[in-house]
């Protein structure tokens, strides 16, 4: 096995329940370095509920999860040290609202990291430009748009340097002219080879930076593969359906037809 | 008319020593009160069941009885059993103190539960432990939230303090009460510790809502505006 195909992330067989709910019932995949794994599928199918069970935020009943060959479930290990290397981005943003872009995104390095506050700060600027709100450094969360605030998370995902970023919804709880900034924004990280898991409705973000596209429903994975194996000729009635209802919702199908 | 003023006259720097001491005693029993509330809330959202469990205990015991009851059932009970020799001044700030724990710690935990489990999730995926993500990300918001709520709390344990008459504590009203069965004068004496009771309210509200302006976070809340 070549090192830059090295697995970075391997989830397997992980089982969720929420009193009578089974949420997750058996995922299991794996994302190499520099791969994009976009994971797609109806409200409810437990998208969301999968991400948070490979940080730990949520406990998954059963199955393990490995981060760069260590397993992150059940181990003696403090779960802080994985979370450090497994960046997340929420679709409700979830900016520290009484710390400006600039704290927000030095923060985990100063208390989580040790750094001193001098290197932080270089850090942080460093990280605001690449999501191009330098300028924006000093406003708070309440004096950005739903975009710029997105890109404040994802730069405070990125100065952690994790191994891997998990993206929940990340647009969707955005204008739809906000929504481009941000896809941008990630797109940007693809291309420079992070390594991601991106939970999204934007099918043709999807089609465009996945290396391969998971699709989920009732817990479980219906269908995978590569986004042209997917959309245009998927084995699967159910994810056709899917995908022809979504794209129809954007008014893509028709002009496609 | 005259011979109203002269008493309040005389009465005065006596009547001003005793604000002293209630003055201490409010800053004490509220100190204490901060102290113990604070990581009560924390345990009472963040802990595990028997900690969460505990703490509403307390809660319902120091909300549930009179001062006056909780202050005869620690000066002449508890202290005493435990063979403690305390005065009169310190009972009140521990009993005040513990009582206004309760209170506060439900001023506090109603701030961080407004905050919703958002900031706290984004804090532990950044790989920070619960400790300090309450202490750097939680809890500077919830006090900034809580500080109208912890407003009330001065005001009422202020007038509260009041009731240390009963142990013999020498605040304001134990010493207006003296003197005004001295000098047969209650009417002036009573009005000029109302009076004085009225200033620190004022002053104390006053400080906390210029406070509550200082540490506003920019763009964030709803500032006072014409709705139409």
């Amino acid at each position: 096995m070549q090192k830059d195909k090295a697995i970075v992330l391997k989830v397997e067989d992980i089982h969720k329940k929420y009193s009578n709910v089974e949420v997750l019932r058996g995922i299991s995949f794996k994302i190499k370095k520099g791969e994009t794994k976009v994971i797609i599928g109806p409200s409810g199918s437990g998208k969301s509920t999968l991400l948070r069970c490979i940080n730990q935020l949520t406990i998954p009943d059963k199955g393990q999860v490995w981060l760069e060959g260590e397993e992150v479930t059940h181990t003696k290990k403090n779960i802080n040290q994985f979370r450090q290397k497994i960046g997340m981005v929420f679709q409700d943003f979830n900016l520290f609202d009484h710390l400006n872009a600039l704290r927000n995104v030095e923060i985990g390095l100063i208390k989580v990291k040790g750094m001193g506050k001098e290197e932080a700060r270089q850090k942080a600027i460093e990280e605001l430009k690449q999501v191009g709100l330098e300028e924006q450094a000093h406003l708070y969360p309440a004096q950005l748009s739903g975009g710029q605030k997105q890109r404040v998370s994802i730069a405070r995902t990125l100065a952690m340097d994790p191994s891997v970023i998990l993206f929940d919804e990340p647009t969707s709880a955005l204008d739809p002219e906000l929504i481009g900034e941000v896809l941008e924004a990630i797109k940007k990280l693809a291309l420079k080879g992070m390594t991601m898991a991106v939970v999204t409705h934007e099918m043709g973000f999807a089609r465009s930076v996945a290396n391969e596209i998971i699709f989920m429903e009732g817990g479980k994975i219906v269908d995978q593969g590569s986004p042209h194996e997917l959309f245009t000729n998927s084995q699967h009635a159910r994810t056709r359906k899917f995908l022809y209802k979504i794209t129809e919702l954007y008014g893509r199908s028709v002009k496609e037809k | 008319m005259t011979e109203n003023f002269l008493a309040i006259y005389e009465a005065l720097p006596y009547l001003l020593r005793g604000s002293l001491v209630t003055i201490s005693l409010v800053g004490g029993a509220l100190a204490l009160g901060l102290t113990l509330g604070i990581p009560m809330a924390i345990g009472q959202v963040y802990g595990n069941k028997y900690i969460a469990g505990l703490i509403s205990f307390y809660v319902w015991f120091f909300r549930g009885l009179p001062v006056l009851v909780l202050l005869f059932l620690f000066y002449f009970g508890l202290f005493s059993i435990l063979g403690l020799d305390l005065s009169a001044f310190t009972a009140g700030i521990l009993v005040l103190g513990l009582r206004s724990a309760a209170y506060q710690s439900q001023i506090f935990r109603g701030g961080i539960q407004s905050l919703g489990e958002g900031q706290m999730l984004a804090a532990l995926s950044l790989g920070m432990n619960k400790t300090k993500a309450a202490w750097h990300i939680i809890l500077p918001q919830a006090l900034r939230i809580s500080i109208p709520g912890w407003s009330n709390e001065y005001s009422i344990i202020l007038k509260d303090s009041a009731v240390t008459y009963a142990i013999g504590l020498m605040e304001i009203m134990t010493r207006g009460k003296f003197i005004a069965t001295r000098t047969f004068k209650p009417m002036p004496i009573f009005l000029t510790c109302a009076l004085i009771f009225l200033i620190l309210t004022y002053g104390g509200v006053k400080f906390l809502s210029l406070l509550e302006k200082k540490v506003k976070i920019p763009g964030y809340g709803t500032e006072r505006e014409e709705i139409y």
